[in-house]
């Protein structure tokens, strides 16, 4: 029984002394093992009378379980400790630089004509499309404008080769035009917006050979003036995130609206800088008005019993005012660094739901 | 249109401000552009007489003076070598902003002695003027009078944007009539009593038969000894003022009563006329004239012209000839005053590329009766100015018809604009304006536009006339009835293809651009395109004559710009239209992009990978993604078209229709657009892609096998030629309902491997759905895999 003491004491003295999980595993070995000396002991229980074994086989096997317990605790610790110095060796400088990528953009006009869709698409409007390359009748005629109108010379049109009927397509001026596409092939009620290109021949500060418009067409049973004022100050509101944004309506002339109105907004100029909001000042928005009563009869509606309104908004002006950017002609530059300034995140999600400022 | 606030004051009698009067203009639909008002800045100028002058004790260039302020004695430090005892000139007194050199002038010492003031030049006010020195004013000016009074300055420029509409506004009369209808003053009266004359004309008009159409009424005097030299300072001052040059008195007199009564006269110098008559007709084809601007015209039998024995001589309504015209030495001069179709002159003047004043004003339409009104007032006004004795009238034409009637019923105004007027304040509105109103037996009112107002043609336009003398701000604010209850989509399935388009491309890392449709020739000829059809008749130069057939070359040329900036890493696209022809339909929406230099940019970890056709082909393969084409419904037919690298490039199709392509482009493309380094692009004609038909939002039920799947691998001999879609789809085949995924991990071209032969390992991977794969399965896989691939590709397993 000394002996076996003695084991005891000299295993838990080993397993207390391992360093690492090779030396335990030893010691596991030689103490618990096949042939280890718990075994040993065990294999001696034969040899004794039936109450020594008894006695004998009791201590031995608590023994066991102590130096199991014992194994097993000091397994735990040292894997831990063999864990902690693999990890030690791991380290890196996490301050080095992540993997290099480049934050793409989306055009700043796209995000605008998105934004206009998400407004008027709230006060039921769809969007209308139609050709860029038009007919002088879309474009001019059935607009109430005739060849010798003085508004044609303002249009400053690009015209393309004559064709066999000697016809010249124009690139339309305005996206006008499919006001009278849609109205020649629907019946109303109508409420559509028309987001697109359009063409002047026209370059300098100001101007861009090409832009881009919005065209918003109302006709329905009653729709008047007061429609038309609410509409639009709704919209110039809510697209400059302004409640209380002044909105003013002012006489003014298009062949294809009668009466006919144009749209300003406050702005406010003091410091050098443009401020959209209450002020001194007034900026030019858009143009509306009634659709002209020849312009519905062009497209075979009776003025008499059916009327409604129209507006036109330049895009870019519209970017350029909302987002500060203060030249026109760098819109179709291309140039990276202004487009990864002035662009937008895949993730600016566009919509009512989310605002749009 | 440009005019002063005392001309305005001419015609119109108001106590209203200078802002009043523009707000007026606005409320009015007349756009104020500008307003300069010298009073502004110049107000605090005085007129001085310098009454000493003394060296400068420690500057030589420098005087000292003391000037007489209205009695007031100052001392001021003045450097204008012009200086001297008894010049009245102008003094800034302490405290005023001096505009010409931006500075607030203060009390200062100026080299030990005190300085009270400046003495100013010109150029100080910012006023034109010899700025050599100080101003030097005549003896007579008034010490302590404002500078501006003095040199009536104090006379704002209002200039405001006319309407095509409103001919009858683009002279001040016509702006104070309307002002006046607005109650923003009283329009003064215009003596329009008929003048006489003394003699008879010795010239007289003859108007073409064929012509009577287009020349309603013509007036004509004769003035005879008159005295051409400079007009009065008065009106040289207000011509000056709204940007014309005076030149002699008989011009002044016709460009300032063209802007002062909107009425275009033309002045023949009668001793230029040969014979007795002038004739109103049509041009002989290619028949020569002159015009004042030095220029040669040839006309043609459209056009209508005035002219002598000698031939034509003036393109009517337009501009005179110079055979013909007004000089210095003018004695006798005869004064047309006319009305023309302005359509007539709109398209002479369109063909012939003109563009003077009153051709503006022809075409916008003319008062029908100013011929004859303004006849006696035009008279006297050239009289008073130049002398000489004036003749009796000569006149042609049946005179304009002017006189119309409009049903209106007072109703639409509230119908139309949703303001609720009483009908007597509309027609008390109407009448300001100078219509003539009369009620009829049922509600409807019969309106008479005046002469003057051309542009009114129908209710709409009355009802815009009683509105913009209301005011706009009297609309009232009403919401667009509600069509449901929740918003409808505004966007139809097609529309949203570029929205998803767009997003799917940037979070790819691509940004977007915006280019021109149009671009040059010479590029679109590259790219399938440049058709004469196609080609911008008057484009804004070569570079832009042509309507793209691709977006590529625009986005060459954009990375090309990018590359030159140093960007190395660039990665475009741009969703916009390209043109195969005129038609409606030829326009179609291509979505296309370009990659250059590093995909995967490079660090201190890994190595950079630059771009090659698969990148082009992935995004492709996107594209298709967002627009629900499923990838086995596509084929790739090679090589891509003729700007792609022949061995590089594909075209997607699907069935027949050929939906985009992608490749590396053409190097000869590349050099064409100065681009130095290789280019991936993708080109997709979104147009192409027919509509998804999506029946339900709800998905269909998905199945999930409950059993591990299993990997094999197989390495196969192949020609060299055979594809590795043609490998995959033998792979597929061979066990449809099994094969979950099949992949390729290696492909080998090695010593052990045959010349014209090519190894590719695949990785399938086999799912099971009722009970796991026992070996037997597994082999007859496994064999009809090899099988199915031995077969169709001729290929060899590799052992």
């Amino acid at each position: 029984m000394a002996d076996i003491d003695h084991l005891r004491e000299k295993f838990l003295k080993d397993i207390k002394a391992a360093r690492d999980l090779a030396y335990l595993n030893e010691v596991k070995v030689a103490a618990l093992g096949k042939k280890g000396a718990v075994s040993a002991e065990l294999s001696k229980l034969g040899q004794m009378n039936s109450d020594e074994r008894k006695e004998a086989g009791q201590l031995i096997n608590s023994i066991k379980q102590e130096l199991i317990s014992a194994l097993s605790e000091r397994q735990i610790v040292l894997a831990r400790q063999a864990l902690q110095e693999k990890l030690n060796t791991e380290k890196i400088d996490v301050s080095l630089p992540s993997r290099p990528s480049v934050q793409a953009k989306m055009h700043p006009i796209s995000r605008t004509m998105e934004e206009i869709s998400a407004i008027f698409s709230d006060m039921g409007f769809v969007i209308a499309e139609g050709p860029e390359i038009e007919t002088d009748e879309n474009n001019f005629t059935a607009l109430n404008i005739p060849p010798e109108h003085p508004a044609r010379q303002e249009h400053d049109t690009f015209y393309l080769q004559p064709d066999e009927y000697g016809e010249r397509p124009v690139l339309r001026t305005h996206t006008s035009p499919v006001q009278i596409r849609t109205m020649r092939s629907t019946s109303p009620p109508i409420r559509i917006i028309v987001p697109g290109r359009t063409y002047r021949s026209d370059h300098d500060a100001t101007h861009s050979p090409m832009f881009h418009q919005c065209e918003g067409l109302v006709i329905g049973p009653n729709i008047h003036m007061g429609h038309l004022k609410a509409t639009l100050i709704d919209f110039c509101r809510t697209f400059f995130g302004l409640d209380e944004l002044p909105v003013r309506f002012r006489p003014s002339y298009f062949p294809f609206t009668e009466p006919s109105a144009e749209v300003d907004i406050g702005c406010n100029r003091d410091g050098g800088g443009l401020k959209i909001g209450a002020g001194e000042d007034w900026l030019e928005i858009l143009g509306s008005g009634m659709v002209n009563p020849r312009v519905l009869e062009n497209c075979g509606y009776d003025p008499a019993t059916t009327q409604g309104f129209a507006f036109g908004m330049g895009v870019e002006r519209l970017a350029m005012l909302k987002y500060g950017i203060p030249d026109l002609r760098t819109f179709y530059d291309t140039d990276l660094r202004w487009l990864h300034h002035y662009g937008f995140m895949p993730h600016d999600v566009v919509g009512l739901h989310t605002g749009l400022v | 249109m440009k005019f002063t606030l005392n001309w305005l004051g001419d015609h119109l009698d108001t106590n209203c401000s200078l802002n009043e009067i523009c707000e007026g203009l606005i409320k009015l639909g007349h756009e104020v552009e500008s307003v300069s008002d010298p009073r502004q800045n110049l107000s605090n100028f005085k007129i001085v007489e310098i009454k000493d002058v003394k060296p400068h004790p420690e500057a030589d260039r420098l005087q000292v003076c003391t000037v007489d302020e209205n009695g007031n004695l100052l001392q001021i430090i003045c450097g204008a070598p012009n200086a001297r005892i008894g010049l009245k000139t102008v003094l800034a007194p302490v405290g005023t902003y001096v505009p010409g050199i931006d500075i607030v002038i203060k009390k200062s010492i100026i080299r030990g002695q005190e300085s009270n003031g400046m003495l100013c030049a010109f150029s100080e006010l910012a006023l034109d003027g010899d700025s050599d020195g100080i101003i030097e004013l005549a003896e007579d000016a008034v010490i302590g009078t404002p500078y501006i009074e003095y040199a009536q300055l104090n006379d704002p420029i209002i200039e405001i944007a006319i309407t095509p509409n409103r001919g009858d506004c683009l002279g001040v009369r016509g702006i104070a009539r309307d002002l006046s209808a607005a109650n923003i003053g009283k329009l003064r009266p215009l003596d329009t009593t008929e003048c006489k004359g003394v003699f008879k004309s010795p010239i007289n008009w003859h108007l073409a038969k064929d012509c009577e159409a287009i020349v309603p009424r013509v007036t004509g005097r004769y003035f005879r000894n008159v005295s051409n030299r400079n007009c009065p300072a008065w009106m040289a001052k207000r011509l000056i003022a709204v940007g014309q040059r005076p030149i002699s008195a008989l011009v002044d007199i016709t460009n300032y009563i063209m802007i002062d009564l909107g009425r275009p006269l033309h002045a023949f110098d009668a001793d230029k006329i040969s014979g007795d008559t002038l004739f109103i007709r049509r041009a002989e084809d290619k028949e020569k004239i002159v015009a004042l601007n030095d220029k040669e015209y040839a006309c043609t039998p459209d056009m209508l012209v005035i002219g002598d024995e000698d031939g034509a001589d003036d393109i009517a309504g337009i501009m005179g000839g110079q055979r013909t015209g007004i000089n210095d030495s003018t004695n006798n001069l005869f004064l047309e005053i006319a009305v023309f179709d302005p359509i007539s002159v709109a398209t002479t003047g369109r063909s012939l590329n003109i563009h003077s004043e009153a051709r503006y004003r022809f075409e916008r339409g003319l008062d029908g009766e100013s011929p004859d009104l303004l006849s006696g007032y035009i008279a006297r006004f050239v009289q008073q100015i130049c002398g000489g004795e004036i003749s009796y009238e000569v006149s042609v034409g049946k005179g304009v018809d002017w006189k119309r009637n409009i049903t209106f019923n007072p109703e639409s105004t509230k119908k139309m604009t949703g303001i609720e007027l009483p009908n007597v304040e509309q027609t008390n509105i109407l009448k300001n304006l100078g219509f003539i109103v009369r009620q009829k037996q049922n509600d409807s009112w019969d309106v008479m536009p005046p002469a003057w107002r051309n542009d009114v043609d129908g209710q709409a336009d009355l009802v815009e006339e009683i509105i913009r003398i209301a005011g706009y701000d009297k609309l009232p604010m009403v919401p667009l009835p509600k069509t449901s209850v929740v918003a409808q989509p505004a966007y139809s399935n097609e529309q949203l293809r570029p929205i998803y388009l767009r997003r799917m491309l940037v979070a790819a890392g691509l940004t977007e651009a915006i280019t021109f449709s149009f671009m040059a020739q010479s590029d679109a000829l590259l790219f399938d395109g440049g058709g004469d059809a196609l080609k911008v008749v008057n484009p804004i130069s070569s570079e832009l004559d042509c309507m793209r057939p691709s977006i590529i070359p625009n986005l060459l040329q954009a990375l090309s710009r990018n590359m030159n900036r140093g960007v190395k890493n660039i990665c475009l696209f741009e969703i916009g239209p390209v043109f195969k022809g005129t038609k409606e339909t030829d326009q179609m929406l291509s979505c296309t992009g370009v990659l250059s230099g590093d995909y995967h940019i490079g660090d201190w970890q890994n190595n950079a990978r630059a771009v090659d056709v698969f990148d082009a082909k992935k995004i492709m393969e996107q594209i298709c993604e967002v627009l629900s084409i499923s990838q086995q419904s596509l084929q790739i037919k090679v090589p891509g078209p003729d700007w792609f690298h022949p061995g590089q490039s594909g075209t997607m199709m699907l069935g027949k229709a050929d939906i985009g392509s992608f490749g590396m482009l053409h190097p000869e493309i590349l050099d064409n657009f100065d681009v130095k380094v290789p280019v991936a692009a993708f080109d997709c004609n979104v147009s192409a892609v027919p509509l998804s038909r999506k029946k339900t939002v709800a998905r269909t039920l998905l199945k999930l096998s409950a059993f591990q799947p299993v990997e094999r691998d197989f390495a196969f001999l192949l020609d060299q030629n055979v594809t590795a879609a043609s490998l995959l789809k033998a792979v597929k085949v061979a066990a449809k309902n099994h094969i979950s995924d099949v992949g390729i991990f290696d492909i080998y071209k090695g010593a052990e491997i045959a010349d014209g032969k090519k190894s590719i390992a695949v990785k399938v991977q086999l799912t099971p759905d009722n009970a796991t794969f026992t070996e037997v399965e597994l082999q007859k896989i496994s064999d009809d895999i090899v099988k199915s691939v031995e077969n169709q590709c001729s290929a060899t397993l590799r052992s």
